[in-house]
């Protein structure tokens, strides 16, 4: 099996690509058997160090309904220079530049270990990455000078050829003009009123006046980039005169009588926002950035009104269906959202206020084009701060971590269909023989666009074996699965990634231990989570927590060993031992739980879950703990309340949160000043440990997780006795007289009992 | 005066006096006449057989009088000649009452230099009257002139055909009007005259608006016209032959506006005038004199078309004369006069009557020892405040009376207290917005940067409350052309920030803070913007514009912050960008003299309507300064700035070198003149007659509160009252106005002026108390607002109708009996005929062909808001001889009449009509006087653009700029100064201002509107 976790962490490693199932079940029936549908995971901008891309352009399969691109796995007859499409087994001629291809002689898209391979391809002029600011005045004056800091330095961090643009917005929008001299200028709107994007662009003076083509001169191509240099403008020309206008922010001068709310018109920036690269940059990497302190109060895209006395809607409100504004807001959003997917441009929210600010209405924005979602309690802080920095990291080589305007294609052999994706994605609606009529996430389609991609982006995307079950597929067949993935880099260069892969198909009946070892329950439990997470989207709660409790029980039904209704008989394989436990903490995750989680957090959480590669989904599904005492070397430990001891300080990762507990006891030594003594230097040490661990762990999170240094019985232990696993509650703790671990105040079950639960289940004939 | 020509036999004129005697008499008798009426009647009848008399010396006179121009030399003389004339001239110029003795003093001297001037020397008196002496001569000859103004309507009509001894025989013949009338007469009244009665179809038909009146073409057969009987004066000859035949009665024998406002001035100017007597006359407007407040309000603050008011509803209506109050609240004073004291009677606001809430004054009646006081407008009695009482003396006037401006002064000011205010809150101090259109035509002319420039300086001058230091007044920028321009000027920030609205069509203030500011605060980042304003708009290529846009930024502007103010708005074009407001260009002039032409007058969109209201509604006042090049609908953009109280400048085809000083003299005045916010005006009167009508610049949601946005030192509201019961002549009637707003510094404020009028029981004392210059204001605008809603020739005939009425129901009921081919005239209204032809001729109601649309509607509104000397001078524009001037004295010149015929081809003429200032310059100006007036040596030299004087360091030029200067000072506008010369194709537009002439565009002369009105009274008459 040993060989298998080497096969799956191989081909993560070269293809940003991480199965379901290694070995696929040969026949729909079978599949469906599965329980855990046929799945992966693509990360498809995965950094690849040596990857060095290719200077030229892919050659396609000439069927007009496949268009696979030439790949290893394709067969290749070297003296007639034909190659045989391994999708459709169309014979396709080499292009004249192929001409001197022979086995020894391959082109790199040829040779096996290219099976993931990089093209640059030179199509139309270059346009630089534009950055449009849509910042929020309506702040306290710290937050409103920190983030006016954060912007600033920004600057710096561009790419010098970026284009930038700002927008401001409380009661009213301001767009301002960043070409001129002297006088700062900008061009107001109401903050009330939804303009279409033709109305925005008109009163921009973006729509170019009609001026008729006249004989003999060309139709004046500098009038574009005139007009829309007004507001978007090269970095390096403006960051001065940037840097002062952001200086001069004021905070919104509307006076706000007590007892209301700030006028906030977000909904109107926004729309403005679009409008504006709309109707100047369509189809160009460009990202919308808002920063946002509180709930949008008025114009399209409300979320709560002024008067502070009626709070903003929480999940009560929501499932009263008393959430005035929250349908129309979303509407609103959302149209926005597919405007900004048209035409390739990300929306990044960042919000940083302590109540609310709308994420849950917002989170499409950023959704469905890919933007980042940052929320915090203000600007102030170094979780804002060092996350936006962030952004505009640069990887390995040099180049920003982001990607802009790509679209994915996939495609697969015959026995398979495509069911769907989960992910920062929209449908292309591509339809074509290897769509599925049964839609798992977004589906229906064969191509999504991403509008902005980092090299950990992942998709979740969900195919469907449709090979009838007479129909057997020859011993030693394959199937095939081909990522297709065309994206502006960083660099504005176009360029395009194409992964194919293939597993082998096994005959579910009489090769169902081949099945079950190629099983990669994590990758499995995190697809799961993520249908999970997009069911509990439109879906209540309850229905989900029960649609994936019949899955697991389905599952180890399946997989399980046992004896009918003997529940200690019960075993699961290596392979699917974890699952059961991920399943556990998911459900008990704030994706699927919204109980102490305001609607805007839930979004939020569900935001970064549908994104993050499987390993950052894995330890938002089941934190890590890390145990560091004088008794050994730090370890992991189980995520138990049985962990949390006096003479440990613990490390806790749940993607979002970092959080360092000191046991009591060395809790007691610190405060004693222990560490400070020379003599007791290992104890400073071991003080040092986790802190140390935190930091690595900060340097490359993103977004910037919220540290949490705390101690036995302080306040912000919550945290950790939130997410450990309750076998030890108030209720069994006296009775069972143990001494070691933390009581946790909760009536949730544990997992012992989540288990013996599941084991009964299981095992029941009933069922 | 052509009076004497006529060698009319002493009877028929005698006749008419007697009568005239016998009627006063009676009325007369009491009035404690210093002796002088007496004789002065007596002299009367003795004049007139003396006056016929010199006829014959004159044409022996005449013989020498070869000098050039007849007009300026021997004018007088001139129209002796004409038999016709004398016909109009003498007998049958019949003297009204005199009103008083002062009148009777005018009158008598005024005679006398008529006298004088027209016979050209001084011995022709003495055949008449004997004595020279000026009581005498005044007395004798004078009166009868003016006033009697013979009946032959069109002299000239009657003149072929007439049968033996025409016109003269219709004087004399028939002695009295008992008589039958002379064929010849007769004839004319039926217009029945015969073949050579050509001109009086004309008339009949015509005259009212149609274009013949005055086109008439070449009146056919000018020799036919003549009387045979006429006398031809060798003068005839010297006239252009078109000119002689029409003449007919001498013009000089006419009543003479220069006349009547000479005597005014030399028999009023001297003494102060004392307001402590009910229903006085107060001196014509073109006299200077001082006032002296002694419980009634100064003429400055209301003039009265009457002082003597009917006492009942059937009196008025038979006479037709209009009641009307011309009422300038906040009229500047001279330095001399003091403003009305500023009481405060406390928290509990100013002392009011219970019932009508009249104002404490001083025709409050104290009773009861002074508890309680009585009001004197609705006789409600209320009780005294304890804080406000005071004993009474002996004759029951309180003990504090002197002390108290509102018991004994006709104007003064109450502090206002909170309920006096919106919203019961105090007012902030009001705000200055400055909105300038940037578009291309704008910057092209240089208008931007000019403004700019401007306005550095002179947001150091805006009003100030009389004593603060700094004005209260913050200011705030705007510029636009199809959208608009905020700034924000902020004094923290280092440059100015723009804010720019494109979402015209919802208009909003993108900013709070630090749109509008303290110019102090802010001065370097306003002086940096204004700096840059120009700039940034120099290349602009946007020649679309809006309108109605710009009006609500400023509007909500103002909302936002919670103070009223004033739009300072410079524009240039039609505004056609798409926006609310948006017009189109509906010019055309095929309209005119049709039943649509009133659209041209009315407001293209009922859009500016109800922006006005809302205006208004927040004391929003907008002022308004155009430059066109081209149409841009002055009747529609002009709404708001009219209802709001506002001022429009329109200076068409502006050049920066032409223009410059009058538009920034006007931005000067404008910004800097004292004005008041968010105003409600509300006459009261005394029981019996009631404010009916307000005319002027104003919004009115309801029937008596006249509400304006802003309210400046120059606009005017005339009021007109109707009776609605009887009134009582001992108690007379009152008339108070009280004017609501807030002061340039914030402060709530009421003005009060009152007023006490008499009343009468006989129709002879209304018109003797009449004042003709309020009465044209009242007419004016009267007529002006009739063109809104009726076809012009309609508005014209009710004008003509109505003083016919009025002249007719004087000489039916108060003058003596006479023959009814005699004009018989109100001494008080004797130059109605005249004024009222110049009202009847004036652009909005008789356009040329040079006149625009956007003109008249321009005009309008301007003279919506005059005062009376506004009007008086608009109407009948002054005319100096300037080579006439006085070099060592400050004195103006003697002005003379508006005709061409008393213009002299050697001298230079200035005439200036409150928006124009002409120089006209004759072609045989000796070179020295155009040397050193324009610094060439030769007239063909002189440059017509000029639009000021070189400024000359010698006297006659000295003198000229300083007459010129002194004119720009008495008007609330600074006047465009353009050089005529004679002969020159710009002659034409000033000519236009003769208005005793007949005008191009059809306006009658003053001589043929006279016969027109003489024939209108008869008609109504018979």
């Amino acid at each position: 099996m040993a060989t298998y976790l080497e096969f799956i962490q191989q081909n993560e490693e070269r293809d940003g690509v991480r199965f379901s199932w290694n070995v696929w079940p040969s026949s729909r029936l079978e599949a469906t058997r599965m329980v855990v549908p046929l799945a992966c995971l693509l990360t498809p901008l995965k950094e690849r160090l040596d990857l060095p891309p290719v200077q030229y352009e892919p050659v396609l399969c000439s069927r007009l309904t496949c268009k696979a691109v030439l790949n290893p796995l394709c067969q290749v007859d070297y003296r007639a220079k034909l190659w045989a499409c391994n999708f459709c087994f169309q014979r396709n001629q080499f292009p004249p530049a192929y001409a001197g291809i022979s086995e020894l002689n391959q082109p790199a898209e040829l040779m096996p270990q290219f099976s993931t391979i990089e093209y640059i391809v030179q199509r139309g002029a270059p346009t630089p990455l534009i950055f449009l600011y849509v910042v929020d005045t309506c702040l306290e004056e710290d937050d409103l000078q920190a983030l006016k800091e954060s912007l600033q330095m920004s600057l710096s961090l561009l790419p010098a050829d970026a284009l930038v643009g700002l927008i401001t917005f409380g009661r009213m929008v301001q767009v301002h003009e960043l070409s001129c001299e002297g006088i700062s200028k900008s061009y107001v709107f109401r903050g009330t009123k939804d303009l279409t994007a033709k109305q925005i662009q008109d009163m921009l003076g973006l729509s170019r006046p009609a001026v008729p083509v006249q004989q003999g001169r060309p139709p004046q191509p500098q009038e574009q980039p005139v007009i829309s240099s007004r507001f978007l403008q090269p970095v390096h020309k403006i960051d001065m005169n940037l840097t002062d206008l952001l200086g001069e922010l004021q905070r919104d001068p509307w006076p706000v009588t007590q007892g209301k709310r700030p006028l906030r018109s977000t909904g109107v920036a926004l729309s403005i926002a679009v409008g504006l690269l709309e109707g100047t940059f369509p189809n160009t990497g460009a990202r919308i950035m808002l920063f946002t302190g509180g709930p949008p109060t008025q114009g399209p895209g409300m979320v709560v009104g002024d008067e502070l006395k009626t709070p903003i809607r929480s999940w009560h409100d929501i499932e009263k269906d008393n959430a005035r504004f929250m349908k129309k807001a979303t509407k609103h959003y959302e149209t926005l959202a597919n405007r900004t997917a048209a035409n390739g441009h990300c929306i990044d929210i960042y919000a940083c206020a302590l109540d609310q600010t709308g994420l849950l209405e917002m989170k499409c924005c950023a959704n469905l084009t890919g933007g980042h979602m940052v929320m915090g309690d203000s600007f102030d802080t170094s979780l804002f701060k060092q996350t936006f920095q962030r952004v505009f990291n640069k990887g390995f080589n040099g180049e920003f971590r982001m990607a802009f305007g790509a679209s994915l294609e996939v495609k697969t052999s015959r026995e398979l269909k495509i069911a769907g994706a989960i992910g920062p994605c929209i449908s292309l609606n591509a339809k074509g023989p290897c769509v599925s009529e049964n839609e798992l996430g977004i589906g229906g389609t064969s191509q999504w666009k991403i509008c902005s991609l980092d090299p950990s982006t992942t998709l979740a995307i969900y195919f469907e074996v449709v090979n009838q079950h007479n129909a057997p597929i020859p011993q030693g067949g394959r199937g095939a699965v081909q990522f297709v993935t065309q994206y502006q880099h960083s660099s504005t260069q176009k360029r395009i990634r194409v992964t194919t892969i293939a597993r082998n198909w096994a005959d579910a009946q009489s090769q169902l231990q081949h099945i079950e070892a190629a099983f990669d329950q994590e990758a499995a439990a995190v697809l799961m989570a993520r249908l999970g997470v997009y069911r509990a989207e439109s879906e209540e709660g309850p229905d989900v927590l029960r649609w994936l409790d019949r899955q697991l029980i389905r599952l180890c039904q399946k997989f399980g060993q046992y004896n009918k209704d003997d529940p200690n008989s019960f075993r699961l394989s290596e392979s699917f031992s974890l699952y059961p436990q991920f399943m556990f903490h998911l459900r008990r995750s704030p994706f699927l739980q919204v109980f102490n989680n305001s609607p805007d957090e839930s979004s939020y959480y569900r935001h970064h879950f549908a994104r993050q590669d499987l390993t950052q989904s894995l330890i938002m599904i089941q934190p890590i703990l890390y145990a560091y005492s004088f008794y050994g070397p730090p370890e992991p430990v189980l995520l138990d309340s049985s962990s949390i001891l006096p003479d440990r300080i613990l490390l806790m990762d749940t993607f979002f949160q970092i959080v360092i507990y000191l046991g009591e006891t060395i809790s007691q030594w610190q405060k004693a000043g222990y560490q400070d003594m020379p003599e007791y230097e290992n104890f400073k040490h071991l003080l040092q440990a986790p802190l140390d661990d935190a930091q690595e762990i900060l340097q490359t999170r993103f977004p910037m997780p919220r540290y949490v240094n705390t101690e036995h019985g302080g306040s912000q232990a919550r945290f950790l006795l939130s997410k450990v696993n309750p076998s030890q509650t108030h209720n069994n703790l006296y009775a069972w007289g143990q001494e070691s671990g933390a009581p946790i105040l909760t009536d949730d079950v544990s997992l012992q009992v989540f288990m013996d639960h599941l084991k009964k289940l299981a095992v029941s004939s009933a069922s | 005066m052509s009076v004497n020509q006529q060698a009319h036999p002493g009877p028929p004129y005698g006749q008419p006096q007697p009568g005239y005697q016998g009627y006063q008499q009676p009325g007369y008798g009491g009035p404690p006449l210093p002796g002088v009426p007496q004789s002065q009647y007596g002299a009367y009848n003795g004049p007139v057989p003396g006056y016929q008399q010199p006829v014959p010396p004159q044409g022996s006179l005449r013989g020498p009088p070869a000098s050039g121009a007849p007009p300026s030399t021997s004018g007088a003389s001139v129209p002796a000649g004409h038999p016709g004339y004398s016909q109009f001239g003498q007998g049958d110029v019949q003297n009204g009452i005199p009103a008083s003795a002062a009148q009777m003093h005018r009158y008598v001297r005024r005679e006398q230099i008529l006298t004088k001037a027209s016979l050209g020397r001084p011995a022709l008196p003495s055949p008449m009257q004997g004595p020279p002496l000026p009581g005498q001569t005044v007395a004798g000859p004078p009166p009868s002139q003016p006033n009697h103004v013979s009946s032959p309507p069109p002299p000239s009509s009657m003149s072929g055909p007439h049968p033996g001894p025409p016109p003269m025989g219709g004087l004399h013949g028939p002695p009295p009007p008992t008589h039958p009338p002379q064929p010849g007469y007769h004839m004319q009244q039926n217009g029945s005259f015969g073949q050579a009665r050509g001109p009086q179809p004309n008339y009949g038909g015509a005259f009212p608006g149609t274009p013949n009146y005055g086109s008439q073409p070449g009146p056919p057969p000018p020799p036919k016209r003549l009387d045979p009987d006429s006398i031809p004066s060798p003068q005839l000859n010297e006239l252009p032959p078109q000119q002689k035949p029409r003449h007919r009665i001498d013009p000089d024998a006419i009543p003479s506006p220069i006349q009547v406002i000479e005597d005014d001035r030399s028999n009023r100017g001297s003494e102060p005038f004392v307001t402590g007597v009910r229903g006085q006359v107060p001196p014509l407007v073109t006299t200077n004199f001082l006032v002296k407040d002694q419980g009634n309000a100064s003429p400055r603050y209301i003039r009265c078309t009457s002082y003597n008011i009917p006492c009942t509803s059937d009196m008025a209506k038979q006479s037709q004369v209009p009641l009307a109050a011309v009422i300038k609240p906040l009229a500047t004073l001279p330095p001399e006069e003091t403003l009305p004291y500023l009481v405060d009677h406390g928290e509990s606001g100013p002392v009011r009557c219970n019932r009508c809430k009249a104002y404490m004054c001083p025709f409050m009646q104290f009773i009861e020892g002074g508890r309680r006081f009585q009001c004197c407008f609705c006789s409600c009695v209320t009780e005294v405040p304890p804080h406000y009482f005071q004993h009474l003396d002996h004759t029951g006037k309180r003990v504090d009376f002197y002390d108290r401006p509102e018991l004994s002064l006709g104007s003064y000011e109450f502090l206002a207290t909170v309920d006096y205010c919106k919203n019961n809150k105090f007012p902030s101090p009001p705000a200055f917005i400055f909105m300038i259109d940037v578009s291309y035509n704008a910057v092209k002319s240089g208008l931007v940067r000019l403004i700019c420039e401007e306005l550095k300086s002179l947001l150091d001058y805006l009003p100030r409350e009389g004593n603060m230091e700094e004005s209260a007044i913050r200011v705030g920028f705007v510029t636009y052309n199809k959208v608009l321009h905020f700034y924000n000027v902020k004094s923290s920030l280092a440059q100015p920030q723009m804010m720019v609205v494109s979402d015209v069509a919802d208009m909003f203030v993108p900013l709070l803070d630090g749109f509008l500011v303290n110019v102090n605060e802010s001065r370097t980042v306003i002086a940096s913007l204004l700096d840059q304003i120009p700039e940034m708009f120099a290349d602009t290529r946007e020649t679309e514009t809006v309108f109605a846009p710009v009006i609500q930024a400023g509007l909500e502007a103002l909302k936002a912050a919670e103070c009223a103010g004033k739009l300072f708005i410079f524009h240039t074009s039609l505004p056609i960008a798409e926006a609310p407001g948006k017009l189109k260009n509906r010019d055309d002039r095929k309209l005119i003299n049709t039943d649509k032409e009133k659209t041209l007058f009315q407001s293209q969109t009922s859009f500016y309507n109800n922006l006005a209201k809302d205006c208004v509604a927040q004391g929003c006042c907008v002022d308004l300064f155009l430059f066109p090049n081209q149409y841009l609908d002055v009747a529609t953009l002009g709404v708001v700035t009219y209802h709001t109280g506002g001022s429009i400048y329109k200076y068409a085809y502006f050049q920066l070198e032409t223009d410059r000083d009058r538009f920034l003299n006007d931005l000067r005045r404008d910004v800097q003149k004292e004005v008041g916010f968010d105003a409600v005006m509300r006459v009261r009167t005394s029981t019996g007659i009631r404010a009916t009508d307000f005319f002027g610049a104003f919004y009115m949601s309801n029937t008596t509160d006249v509400e304006m946005a802003g309210l400046d030192c120059d606009k005017t509201i005339t009021v007109e009252f109707k009776h609605d019961d009887k009134l009582n002549e001992d108690s007379g009637a009152l008339l108070q106005c009280a004017l609501l707003y807030t002061s340039c510094a914030g402060q709530r404020r009421l003005r009060i002026h009152n007023l006490s009028l008499n009343c009468c029981t006989q129709l002879a004392d209304l018109y003797r108390n009449c004042e003709t210059d309020t009465l044209i204001n009242y007419l004016a605008k009267y007529a002006y607002r009739g063109v809104l809603n009726s076809p012009v020739k309609t508005v014209r005939d009710a004008l003509v109708n109505q003083c016919a009425q009025i002249l007719a129901c004087y000489r039916k009921n108060c003058a003596s009996p006479s023959s009814a081919g005699q004009l018989i005239l109100p001494e008080c209204m004797k130059l109605l005929p005249v004024y009222l032809n110049c009202v009847l001729k004036s652009d909005v109601l008789q356009p040329g062909p040079e006149v625009t649309t956007d003109d008249r509607a321009y005009i309008r509104q301007l003279v919506t808001s005059m005062d009376v000397a506004e009007t008086n001078v608009f109407f009948y524009p002054r005319l100096l001889p300037l080579t006439k001037a006085d070099v060592d004295s400050n004195s103006l010149p003697a002005a003379i009449r508006n005709s061409e015929e008393r213009l002299s081809k050697g001298d230079i003429y200035l005439l200036e009509n409150g928006l124009n200032i002409f120089v006209w310059v004759g072609v045989n100006v000796q070179q020295g006087l155009i040397q050193n007036l324009f610094g060439v040596s030769s007239f063909s030299q002189i440059s017509n653009t000029l639009s000021a004087l070189p400024i000359l360091e010698n006297p006659f030029s000295k003198k000229v700029r300083s007459i010129i200067d002194m004119l720009q000072g008495q008007r609330s506008r600074y006047m465009k100064l353009i050089i005529v010369k004679q002969e020159d194709k710009l002659e034409m537009l000033f000519k236009h201002f003769l208005v005793e002439d007949k005008s191009l565009s059809g306006g009658a002369s003053y001589v043929d509107f006279l016969c027109h009105m003489h024939k209108e009274i008869r008609q109504l008459l018979s």
